[in-house]
């Protein structure tokens, strides 16, 4: 029997998804038009023998993070539960603190995953690929490949060209090591938990000897922590991927993981994207609509939406509007001959007509094929860094205007145009 | 009566529309530049109009053939081989304004206002002295240069070119009528008449100004001619109201050739311009701007403060602001953005302009 757990961290993480996740735990906002997490789930629910999600993370519970944890139980039919950390633990400080419920039943193994990675998850060839290699105590680590110069911003990997085995493991390192690196996805055995119970104890005894009160010795990081010490013992094994995979840090990368996940829609849930044929609005690419939101029936055709278009619940859509690479989420209204680029557009925002809400694109370079989406700082000289724009929940963009490259705080009422600011 | 109209040279600064048309045929609300003026030159009665430049244009020298049959009256170009100034084409024009003693006007090209010539005319023969110049009441009279003249006779003290203290708020509206024995202080050479010859006669008491009513513009760059099309529109309004268009989608000022055609659900106005065979699609918001003969407005695109030029084509959901200026035969593709672009000529622009700066 298998399990997986998702690490979908707290508040105080996931800053650079502001100011939507002031809205909803960041786990859960929507990419292809369902909920982050539930990509991962949907993965997992597909695995035979998987017979239990748990999710860990600091976030209080509530509302949200319970309700949808109850729907995806039913819908998925496997169980779901959400064990809250008493502090933010690291990437394997929690998945210690709380073995025993992941070992409970006994499971052969199970999946580790952080929540915002957007992947195709090839779950079951990392099942494969762990009972044809190494030993069977072994752990798999998902890699993939990155250009040179973005590897210095993820985990690294050194890699047997034979064995596959990791020969050396560093975490963002300062000057080049190797073009493979750490996904975020895993597979372990219960024998992990033996080599991070030796980094607990470790750490616990420097907590001893130094007398720092204020280092809590329970925070571990899987990666500096343990991996850079396994790797070439033999017990860490490394499987590439040539799916796609991203990480989900910035709002920016929001909308690319849209599109990735859009484009798999093809192959797994070609029912989610809207197709131009249905008497419809016109459609380029891949889009989704729910199927409560509303386009304006007298003028459907004159409406324009794609490629990388998510429509959330519903939204309303005038005449002749055009959205293109951006996510317009739930009880948005976008007024006549608006036009929506690579944007988000926050819940129950409204554009008035004729108005212009456009962002600047943040894609990897097309042209080079492990690019990665860039991680930008949100100033560079002395300016806003040009991005996706943004507005928060309820924002009232007001008819004719422009707003270029900028973020709107929630419950904001703009009255003239804005370029290249944060509108608090 | 005789008319010297200052046409000049390549009319730089109302490039890119100046690259593929002579400025003076460059239509202002629908109708070329040169002809509002030529038009009332003819209604006050004159029946030789002399076109001063210093370059010569086929297009320009045909068009004025046409328009002399069609308006009864001489028109001729006077050449200027090298750069005479501002009052230099007046002495090389000399034989053709002195063949009878009667006054003749000279006007600046890029003038338009309500033109007073029969007042000037009044007003030049009751003083009896050698000139008058038509001046024009402005806000920001240091950017120009500003006419010192006494309020009841109208003689004129002295000039001040751009004065850093407020001297006067009335500046030299670049309408003048000479006597002819004037031509003789000026020779034919490079000479600025502002300068040169105006500051002689003032002196001598032979300069009057006589107060222009009225709007006045000069329209020589485009910012100017989105001005002065809001303030000629703006007098139609009030002398020929039927010329306009109104209605439900309409909104202020609004003069549409009849051969123009107009989507549905589109806002117009105020003060737009649309030229013959101009083609607004659906859900178009437009606002003080000129499009210029044959151009196309693709479907929901929003402009305002804009010159399209002849035959070019904005694509949908464009959004054009600004002073964008687009010459002859420039397309610009769908869902772009253009802030203050100055695109030339046969252009195909396919990238957002969102700081204003020139297209080559």
């Amino acid at each position: 029997m298998l399990k997986a757990v998702i690490l979908i961290g707290g508040p105080q993480k996931g800053t650079r998804f502001r100011p939507l996740s002031f809205e909803v735990p960041k786990p859960l906002f929507p990419v292809a038009g369902v909920p982050m997490l539930q990509h991962h789930i949907e993965a997992c629910a597909k695995v035979p023998g998987m017979k239990e999600i748990i999710l860990i993370g600091f976030y209080q519970p509530n509302d949200a993070l319970s309700r949808y944890l109850s729907s995806a139980q039913q819908e998925f039919k496997i169980l779901v539960r959400y064990l809250q950390e008493f502090a933010p633990l690291g990437t394997g400080g929690g998945l210690y603190h709380f073995r025993d419920q992941i070992l409970s039943g006994g499971p052969s193994a199970f999946f580790l995953m952080n929540a915002d990675v957007c992947s195709e998850f090839p779950l079951l060839e990392m099942l494969r690929f762990h009972r044809d290699h190494g030993d069977v105590h072994c752990a798999v680590v998902l890699a993939t490949t990155a250009n040179r110069k973005q590897s210095l911003n993820y985990g690294c990997i050194v890699e047997s060209q034979k064995t596959h085995e990791v020969l050396h493991f560093v975490e963002k390192p300062a000057t080049f090591v190797s073009d493979i690196i750490n996904c975020g996805i895993y597979l372990f055995t219960p024998e992990i938990f033996t080599h991070i119970g030796m980094v607990f104890q470790r750490n616990q005894e420097e907590k001893l000897y130094s007398g720092c009160s204020w280092y809590r010795a329970e925070v571990i990081h899987l990666e500096q922590d343990v991996f850079t010490s396994l790797a070439g013992q033999q017990q860490l094994y490394v499987y590439k991927t040539q799916g796609f995979w991203s990480q989900i840090k910035s709002a920016g990368s929001a909308i690319y993981a849209s599109r990735l996940y859009l484009n798999q829609y093809l192959q797994t849930h070609p029912e989610r994207l809207v197709s131009s044929q249905e008497g419809g609005c016109t459609v380029n690419g891949n889009v989704f609509i729910h199927p409560t939101a509303l386009i304006d029936p007298t003028a459907v055709v004159s409406v324009l939406l794609g490629p990388n278009v998510s429509i959330g619940k519903g939204v309303c859509i005038g005449a002749g509007v055009r959205v293109r690479e951006s996510i317009i989420l739930h009880g948005a209204s976008l007024q006549d001959h608006c036009c929506v680029l690579n944007s988000i557009v926050g819940w129950d925002s409204t554009i008035g007509k004729w108005a212009r809400v456009e962002g600047t694109p943040s894609d990897p370079n097309p042209n080079d094929p492990f690019a990665k989406i860039n991680s930008e700082t949100l100033f560079r000289d002395g300016g806003l860094t040009p991005s996706i724009t943004i507005l928060g929940c309820n924002v009232n963009i007001p008819s004719e205007v422009i707003i270029r490259n900028s973020i709107v705080l929630p419950h904001k009422d703009l009255s003239r145009s804005f370029k290249n600011q944060i509108i608090l | 009566m005789k008319a010297l109209i200052l046409v000049g040279g390549y009319g730089t600064r109302l490039r890119p529309l100046t690259l593929t048309v002579p400025k003076p045929l460059v239509e202002f609300c629908n109708k070329p530049i040169l002809l509002h003026q030529v038009e009332n030159l003819a209604k006050a009665g004159v029946d030789h109009v002399i076109l001063a430049v210093s370059y010569m244009s086929e297009v320009l020298e045909r068009e004025m053939r046409l328009q002399e049959q069609r308006l009864g009256i001489r028109i001729s170009l006077s050449h200027e081989q090298e750069p005479l100034g501002t009052a230099g084409p007046l002495a090389l024009a000399r034989e053709l304004l002195t063949d009878n003693d009667e006054p003749f006007f000279v006007l600046n090209s890029d003038v338009i206002c309500d033109f007073p010539f029969e007042d000037m005319l009044k007003f030049h023969t009751h003083h009896g002295k050698e000139g008058s110049i038509v001046v024009t009441k402005v806000e920001e009279p240091s950017k120009y240069g500003v006419v010192v003249y006494e309020g009841e006779t109208g003689r004129i003290h002295r000039f001040v070119e751009k004065p850093q203290v407020f001297v006067s708020n009335k500046i030299n509206a670049g309408m003048y009528i000479f006597s002819p024995s004037m031509l003789n202080r000026i020779q034919l050479r490079p000479t600025s008449i502002e300068k040169e010859i105006f500051p002689i006669m003032a002196k001598e008491g032979h300069l009057y100004a006589m107060e222009l009513q009225g709007f006045w513009m000069d329209i020589g760059q485009p910012k100017d001619f989105l001005t002065g099309m809001s303030m000629y529109l703006q007098s139609v309004r009030v002398q020929n109201p039927e010329k306009l268009c109104t209605g439900p989608g309409f909104l202020g000022n609004v003069l549409v050739d009849p051969t123009a055609v107009i989507g549905e659900n589109c806002t117009i106005g105020p003060n737009v311009t649309l030229g013959a065979g101009v083609v607004l699609e659906d859900g178009v918001r437009i606002k003080r701007c000129t499009v210029l003969k044959g151009a196309r407005i693709r479907s929901h695109s929003w402009l305002e403060s804009c010159i399209v030029g002849w035959s070019s084509s904005v694509g949908q959901w464009v959004r054009m602001e600004n002073v964008t200026v687009l010459g002859e035969d420039v397309i610009v593709n769908d869902e772009l953005y253009l802030n203050g672009a100055n695109v030339l000529p046969h252009k195909s622009i396919s990238e957002s302009v969102p700081e204003p700066r020139i297209i080559m």
